[in-house]
């Protein structure tokens, strides 16, 4: 029994098949995760970032439907992303909306609309060709995972690092933590708290709706209302698990992706496992770890507290 | 300002933005290539007009409205419990459970059944509440991460006879569901004017007037709301914000498997036909969720809340029969949650602008 689990772990781990599913979904829930991990760090908890993924996929292949380039269906993308965002953004922070009400709302309209569409116009597309990076993609095992991707999965080596920079190193990411660890002060010295938060919701919005427009290129090329399936949520969950800080969302979305890819293989190659328990690890992982870290890694202080001057 | 021109203007910011939500709802149709009144028709015959229909309504009403009651019991202490979707799966689970467990006489297992189903649910709250107050992890995080935990666990209780799963002998092949309730162990549905809709329906709001007055009138809802409006002030007066916010956390769960239960005992065909199928829980807990937070986190218009969207949903059945796709209807609900929302918050701008306006010029 040991002995058959551990040959099943060794196939599985032995298979690049594995690899190359296990980087196209940690890529996946990059994008979402390094636009959410702004978000979140600007204050607010923004669960709509599973609808800005799936109007992303579905802008993107519609653009792609229309114009027949890639680019643009990224475009289209990021603009399906932004548009999600913009809702958000405007009547959370500045309508003072409730900003679940208006997220579950969201991922509720979009799941609608884009199945509606879907059915109404049908937009088809082909994958992106991939480009392979000469020497690293001829590593074993994970060459060809790393560097021998769908073109737009090179945009994620910019966009991470740049994030990381944009937060850090920058006045206005200065200005955005200091909206999510205490907007009273942050007000006091003239930051437009909520203008903000509404930018980091926006960005959240531009890299997922590009994540989105990613995923369908990279993977399926075709559309269905469920080839997100959750994987905002677990993008949520890789931030709050990397204790809002990059590189620990980032080993989140590494891990998440990898618990998933782990549990395709398993099943590609005709083991039986309990399917279950892979896919509520991410969730149950996360728990685990805010419950015993949660006294030395803390959320932003403000986290999805709602800021409205003069009220606490 | 005087009280009349404060009405007139908050008809008139609802009506102009529900007119918005319906005016968008309608350019997708038509510019999709469908007809717009077909699909008002249909939603409106289907949910209360066509022969049967406001009583299936109801029934998707109670389980809405109770997971609402729960939501506002939580929240009212200060607490943001957003997995309502998962601990009503969990009450049902548990609900199922134990009804098959025990067995007993018809009446009596329901009744046992209605409380496992709110001990599951309130048990599965409880995990966010000892996460909250003994680890301090937030409460939003935990519960909705909480919910997919659920999907799975109850997903894989559906897979193992000795949990949930039917003998094959009792289902379709292949199918994962449980045993179905026995007829006397249900959940009464009395037929009126040729609507049949079970008895949780009273129930439900029996307990909304119930939550209502426990908030408004007694200590214990003045101590809940206390802790809400302002923990420092509350802990000063002795209130305990772990015990007080914990049970809170835990009477909202309850309400949702409450809800659950009564969805598998009373349902019929809108939720299982008394079975535990996959996918049991089928969004009621997100929409009831929105139910109460469109309500704004009252009792009495959650009441009405719960009525339009069970009427969104059981209309929905009707849309297809127009040639659109009946998908237009999540459209159409997300639409009018986001005009909702819209006037009041514009309400409560203006009157700041009002009050800042007025406090200048004093001076």
């Amino acid at each position: 029994m040991l002995i058959d689990f551990f040959t099943a772990v060794g196939d599985v781990l032995s298979s690049e098949s594995t690899y190359i599913n296990g980087a196209l979904f940690a890529a996946l829930l990059a994008y979402a995760a390094t636009g959410e991990w702004v978000a979140e760090r600007s204050g607010t908890l923004n669960i709509s970032v599973e609808g800005m993924l799936l109007s992303g996929a579905f802008a993107g292949i519609l653009g792609y439907h229309i114009s027949d380039l890639i680019v643009v269906g990224l475009v289209f993308g990021v603009i399906g992303g932004m548009l999600i965002a913009a809702v958000q953004a405007e009547m959370s922070h500045r309508l003072s909306a409730d900003q679940f009400v208006v997220g579950l709302t969201l991922n509720i309209l979009v799941f609608g609309l884009v199945g509606f569409l879907d059915r109404e116009i049908e937009p088809q597309a082909l994958r992106a060709s991939t480009v392979e990076i000469p020497v690293l993609v001829d590593i074993p095992l994970i060459g060809q995972a790393l560097f021998g991707e769908p073109w737009p999965f090179y945009l994620l080596y910019v966009l991470v690092p740049v994030s990381w920079w944009l937060v850090y190193r920058t006045r206005w990411g200065l200005e955005l933590r200091a909206a999510g660890e205490n907007p009273q002060s942050a007000d006091v010295s003239g930051i437009d708290v909520n203008r903000r938060r509404r930018q980091s919701i926006y960005y959240a919005g531009f890299t997922s709706g590009l994540g989105g427009a990613y995923f369908l290129f990279a993977r399926i090329a075709a559309f269905d209302d469920s080839v997100i399936g959750g994987q905002g949520f677990i993008a949520i969950a890789a931030v709050i698990f990397g204790g809002w800080t990059l590189w620990g969302t980032m080993a989140g979305c590494v891990l998440f992706a990898g618990a998933l890819s782990f549990q395709l293989s398993l099943q590609g190659l005709g083991y039986e496992l309990n399917t279950e328990l892979l896919q509520a690890l991410p969730y149950l992982v996360t728990i685990g770890a805010m419950a015993i870290f949660a006294k030395r890694v803390r959320p932003p202080a403000a986290l999805a507290r709602p800021f409205i001057r003069g009220l606490k | 300002m005087t009280r009349g021109a404060r009405l007139t203007e908050w008809v008139a910011l609802y009506a102009l933005s529900v007119a918005v939500a319906l005016a968008l709802a309608s350019v997708i149709v038509e510019a999709t290539g469908g007809d717009w009144w077909p699909v008002v028709e249909a939603l409106v015959d289907g949910s209360i007009l066509a022969p049967g229909r406001w009583g299936g309504t109801l029934g998707i009403a109670a389980p809405l409205l109770l997971v609402a009651l729960g939501t506002v019991i939580s929240s009212k202490a200060g607490l943001i419990n957003i997995g309502q979707e998962g601990q009503l799966l969990v009450g049902a689970a548990v609900a199922v459970y134990f009804s098959f467990l025990i067995g007993g006489p018809g009446p009596l297992n329901v009744v046992l059944l209605l409380l496992f189903g709110a001990l599951g649910g309130a048990a599965w709250a409880s995990i966010s509440g000892l996460l909250r107050f003994w680890r301090g992890v937030p409460e939003v995080l935990s519960t909705l991460l909480l919910v997919f935990v659920a999907l799975q666990a109850v997903g894989y209780g559906l897979k193992w006879q000795w949990l949930l799963l039917a003998d094959e002998a009792s289902r379709g092949n292949r199918n994962l569901v449980s045993e179905q309730l026995a007829k006397d162990n249900r959940i009464p549905r009395p037929d009126i004017f040729g609507n049949e809709f079970p008895i949780t329906v009273y129930v439900a709001l029996a307990l909304a007037l119930a939550v209502a007055y426990v908030l408004a009138r007694t200590v214990w809802g003045f101590r809940l709301r206390m802790l809400g409006h302002n923990p420092r002030a509350a802990q000063r007066a002795g209130v305990s914000s772990t015990v007080y916010g914990a049970t809170a956390l835990a009477i909202g769960g309850a309400f949702a498997g409450l809800a659950g239960a009564a969805m598998f005992a009373g349902g019929g065909f809108s939720f299982g036909n008394f079975r535990l199928v996959p996918g049991f829980s089928d969004n009621i807990g997100w929409t009831g969720l929105l139910v109460a937070l469109l309500a704004r986190e009252r009792a009495l218009p959650a009441v009405v809340a719960a009525f339009v969207f069970a009427g969104l949903r059981n209309g929905a059945g009707f849309v297809n029969s127009t040639g659109v796709e009946s998908r237009i209807t999540d459209v159409v609900q997300g639409l009018l949650v986001l005009a909702l929302l819209v006037p009041p918050a514009v309400v409560f701008l203006r009157d700041r602008r009002r009050a800042r306006a007025a406090a200048t010029e004093r001076v």
